[in-house]
């Protein structure tokens, strides 16, 4: 009897959660991708997927945790598909540097966030989510499908190039063309590609 | 000559302001990487969001009246 109206409660407390994750949807997108445009893209994708899946939501789990998944499955296939770059929007990363306030030695949030487009996409998404998205390394793994230590060695690798880039000055080039993180991108794609044609062909 | 003792090395101040190292684990940048991500979480959301929610969550057109 109270089927309906339950279904409907159950809907509506879906979208009310759902959409209360779409600001860090779209932090953890800007984090992975760098450019402004293609996260929310990724966000909308993630979105549709996850209304699409809301039957396999277990309510009184964490949504972000489970949005952040499809998320990242999403990313990590437009990736392969269109070996989409870390490109990255300078203008964008300007105005971001101007925004934290009250730091006396500023941190240059757009250096931050170049550095970060160059880790490898599996020290990247870990990095974010610990150090930025506030998971436990639990959570992280979780997310990531892989062990706990495998979380903590790709955090502490992740910390470690950023350190080295930020604090050594050895940061990738700013040139949208022929930068360092551009090449780790694609080199990285590259070998994703060819285990997937080894898998593929045998 | 005591007066020509300026601060010519006017950046290699030491332990000038708070370098007490509380939590040495923590990098410089470590609080930025929440900055970038918290100013994301903060910034209004695009309409396009609730558009979409709003039309996945329409009926299609079996709504009976």
């Amino acid at each position: 009897m109270a089927e309906p109206s339950q279904n409907s409660d159950q809907r509506d407390g879906f979208k009310r959660e759902l959409t209360a994750v779409i600001p860090h949807l779209r932090a953890f997108a800007r984090g992975l991708c760098g450019r402004p445009d293609m996260a929310d893209d990724l966000v909308q994708e993630t979105l549709l997927k996850a209304w699409a899946a809301q039957d396999r939501f277990e309510p009184g789990t964490s949504m972000r945790a489970w949005t952040f998944v499809i998320l990242r499955n999403a990313y990590l296939t437009d990736m392969r598909r269109n070996r989409f770059r870390g490109e990255y929007d300078e203008s964008l990363a300007e105005r971001i540097l101007t925004a934290p306030a009250g730091q006396e030695q500023p941190i240059h949030l757009a250096d931050l966030q170049r550095a970060l487009q160059s880790l490898p996409a599996e020290r990247r998404e870990a990095l974010l989510l610990v150090g930025a998205g506030g998971f436990s390394y639990e959570e992280a793994a979780t997310i990531c499908g892989c062990a706990v230590g495998t979380i903590k060695s790709r955090v502490g690798r992740a910390r470690a190039a950023l350190s080295a880039m930020l604090e050594d000055g050895t940061l990738p080039q700013r040139s949208p063309r022929d930068t360092a993180a551009h090449r780790a991108i694609l080199e990285e794609l590259d070998q994703v590609a060819a285990r997937h044609e080894e898998a593929a062909g045998s | 000559m005591a007066a020509d003792r300026q601060n010519s090395g006017k950046s290699a101040a030491p332990g000038d302001r708070g370098s007490q190292k509380v939590a040495p684990a923590k990098p410089d940048w470590a609080d930025g990487l929440r900055a970038l991500y918290d100013s994301v979480v903060h910034e209004p959301l695009p309409d396009s969001f609730m558009d979409l929610l709003d039309k996945l969550d329409d009926p299609p057109a079996s709504d009976p009246r």
